[in-house]
């Protein structure tokens, strides 16, 4: 009898010590939106490279052309380009080389509207999975992120193809000290892209409207950025208008690197990287805030 | 005694109703101000239940309501219940696709929910990119799949085609390429939505084989959901019955099987108490069970006046103070006694014990219409009434066969009995 009583004290016990024991997961309602669970996502890295490469290997399975395509858009409009906006309207490249000048605008400007456009959709475009399984939600709009970067990067071949060309034909003269900052420029279209995005994301589950906004709102930003025209060829208000979108000093710091024309502009760039941190830090704030519950909204 | 993995407190989910978008910005800020003033959420009603079959009252409702439970290591818990009952709810939550309302989901160790075979596979990859991405999806790390691949692919069957899109797959191959990667996932707690009901016999039979395996080996701990009685059965030792987004029922599987057959039929002539906390009854004497049964023991709330019946009643003497009688109250639709009744004195239990007395209804006592029984054990002297549950059963009776029927009449005959009296009819 005392032996099975001191057994039953130990389970006692030892339940009890149990209950104190670490939970490895806890699940509860309002868990903060700070907590940005850094270590997941690095645990789930193997998954955001596997998205990645999901997207760009089945982009352009069954084409004929396969990854010509990537090459394929950006020459066609350009082509386009030159003819609407240079040609027909006359707008001048501020001395670069038509090509040249509209290539390296529609290469970037094409890497911050797929962040943007495919980011914000992350929610609607892949309920099915987040109905079905949990990763850290973040992972998907990362690897939207990281498989543009790859894209302008076989893109980019073609802008060095062409600048290259240029360069002994027309003597383009670069800012090489310039160039070295490309890494913090394209730091800043991926965050401003990503973050706009995740703000969207976010807004569009409830909201559906937003969809419709994106589509042509990107369209009409892209004006509103000097893209098809240099910054030297515009009036004074017009430029200090220009001077609050954060794109502009990261496209006009890139010509100005590479083409040597542009105006680069540090308080500017300095600027869009406060813009970039902000919305960023908003848009994972509200896309952290979404995911606990957009299943049941969606 | 092994130890809790997974433990559930309170847990609640609240869903709103109806199309979101209309008025939400509305709702949020009614509910945002009444925040801010920090009184209570005005849209969130207390204490309704999930009932789709009434018009809710809110506009929200609560798919889950205050679930407790908690699971050991290595056990494997099937839950069950009708459509709606809350049992997807309760799985996304734990799988963490959408988060509670209130309470709260502890763990240990790893969790991963297989809720759909196959999630993510990205049709024009081939089977062997889609079984990285796949395991990668559902939390396995690159190395990991690496050292299982060929157990995978074994365990598929799909060996020849390990380079081909999977869009050139048949479902069934497909099925099975989503199980197998799942299947050698190695959380420590595994949830499995109704995942096997796809894929032929022969391969259902191999998944249940390999999750069972699994669990006895290497103590993985599984919760399982299917509507399959017989998978249920053989997969699972421990059960949980949902209805209307609460735990209506926990025990062992073969228990749990039967609370739900006997509710599923919306019947309300079975209840069973034995593997709930709270039990009808007295410090002396507990309600276990009750059932209306027909000749073969079947649990019925409907028969034909010409068939004979039977009350089971399962009670718990657990202190014998006194002659304990269990009891019947039979009452007409309109609640008039109809009968009551009790045991002879040479059944009377003389000792401690788990007793099941069995009250038989002869043909004909009832005539067509709805009647209620009432359960009850009374110990005398003192005439203390350990519990009295009233109405513990509801069922009807029904007269199929006319010809069966004694006299020209074919219409509803009144009266609260159809008791054949004996006739004699002489000429004088």
């Amino acid at each position: 009898m005392d032996m099975d009583m001191s057994k039953n004290m130990e389970r006692v016990m030892k339940d009890k010590q149990e209950g104190l024991e670490e939970w490895s997961t806890i699940i509860k309602p309002k868990t903060s939106v700070w907590n940005l669970y850094i270590k997941e996502i690095w645990a789930y890295r193997d998954l955001l490279i596997l998205f990645v490469k999901r997207d760009i290997i089945t982009v352009y399975k069954q084409t004929v052309l396969g990854p010509i395509w990537f090459f394929v858009q950006p020459i066609l409009t350009t082509l386009v380009y030159i003819f609407v906006f240079g040609g027909i309207a006359g707008i001048s490249t501020g001395g670069i080389p038509k090509p040249l000048f509209y290539l390296s605008g529609i290469i970037l400007w094409n890497y911050f509207a797929d962040c943007f456009t495919l980011t914000s959709d992350t929610f609607i475009k892949n309920q099915n999975i987040f109905g079905k399984v949990y990763f850290p939600r973040l992972i998907l709009p990362l690897s939207i992120v990281v498989s543009g970067l790859i894209k302008l990067a076989i893109q980019f071949t073609l802008f060095i193809a062409f600048y290259v060309y240029y360069y002994f034909q027309s003597g383009i003269a670069p800012n090489y000290s310039a160039i070295l900052i490309l890494p913090y420029l394209l730091l800043l279209m991926a965050g401003l892209g990503l973050g706009f995005g995740l703000i969207f994301s976010s807004l569009t589950t409830k909201y559906r409207d937003l969809k419709f906004l994106i589509v042509f709102g990107v369209q009409l930003f892209m004006y509103a950025t000097p893209i098809i025209y240099p910054m030297s060829s515009i009036g004074v208000t017009a430029k200090e208008i220009l001077f609050y979108n954060p794109l502009t000093h990261i496209i006009e710091a890139f010509k100005y690197g590479f083409i040597g024309e542009g105006e680069f502009n540090g308080l500017g760039l300095v600027y869009s990287g406060v813009v970039t941190f902000i919305v960023l830090t908003s848009g994972i704030l509200l896309f952290n805030r979404t995911e606990k519950s957009f299943m049941d909204t969606v | 005694m092994s130890k809790v993995v997974l433990k559930i407190e309170n847990l609640s989910k609240r869903y709103r109703l109806g199309e979101v978008g209309s008025g939400t910005i509305s709702h949020d800020l009614n509910r945002f101000w009444a925040k801010l003033r920090g009184k209570e959420d005005p849209l969130s009603q207390v204490g309704q239940v999930n009932d789709r079959t009434a018009e809710s009252i809110s506009d929200y409702v609560w798919a889950l309501k205050d679930i407790n439970f908690e699971l050991r290591e290595g056990e494997i818990l099937g839950v069950i219940g009708k459509n709606g009952a809350g049992k997807s709810t309760l799985l996304k939550l734990i799988s963490k696709i959408t988060s509670p309302t209130t309470g709260s989901i502890k763990a240990k160790g790893r969790i991963a929910s297989l809720l759909e075979v196959g999630t993510g596979m990205h049709p024009e990859m081939t089977a062997r990119e889609n079984i990285y991405l796949n395991g990668a999806i559902l939390g396995m790390t690159k190395s990991e799949i690496k050292k299982k691949f060929d157990e995978i692919i074994e365990f598929a069957g799909v060996g020849l085609y390990v380079d081909t899109p999977v869009k050139r797959f048949s479902s069934g191959m497909r099925v099975r390429l989503g199980f197998a990667v799942a299947a050698f996932l190695e959380p420590e707690i595994l949830i499995v939505d109704e995942v096997l009901a796809v894929g032929d016999i022969e391969f259902q039979k191999k998944a249940i084989g390999k999750m069972k395996d699994v669990s006895s080996n290497s103590g993985r701990t599984v919760l399982f959901v299917s509507h399959n009685m017989s998978s249920i059965k053989t997969l699972c030792d421990s059960g949980l019955v949902m209805s209307n987004g609460t735990v209506s029922f926990k025990g062992d599987i073969d228990s749990s099987i039967q609370y739900y057959l006997g509710n599923s039929k919306n019947l309300n002539s079975f209840k069973s108490y034995e593997n709930l906390d709270e039990k009808p009854g007295s410090k002396d004497v507990d309600l276990l069970e009750y059932k209306l049964i027909d000749k073969e023991g079947e649990v019925i709330d409907s028969f034909n006046l010409y068939e004979e019946v039977s009350v089971q009643m399962k009670f718990h003497i657990k202190k014998l103070n006194g002659k304990i009688y269990p009891n019947i109250h039979v009452l007409d639709k309109y609640e008039n006694y109809f009968l009551v009744d009790t045991i002879p004195e040479n059944e009377i239990p003389k000792e401690t014990g788990i007793f099941i007395s069995t009250f038989k209804f002869p043909k004909y006592i009832f005539n067509t219409g709805e009647y209620s029984i009432g359960l009850a054990v009374t110990s005398f002297p003192g005439s203390i009434v350990h519990f009295f549950e009233n109405p513990a059963i509801i069922f009807n009776v029904t007269e199929d066969d006319l010809s069966l029927r004694i006299g020209p009449s074919t219409g509803m005959l009144p009266g609260v009995t159809r008791m054949q009296l004996q006739t004699k009819t002489l000429k004088i």
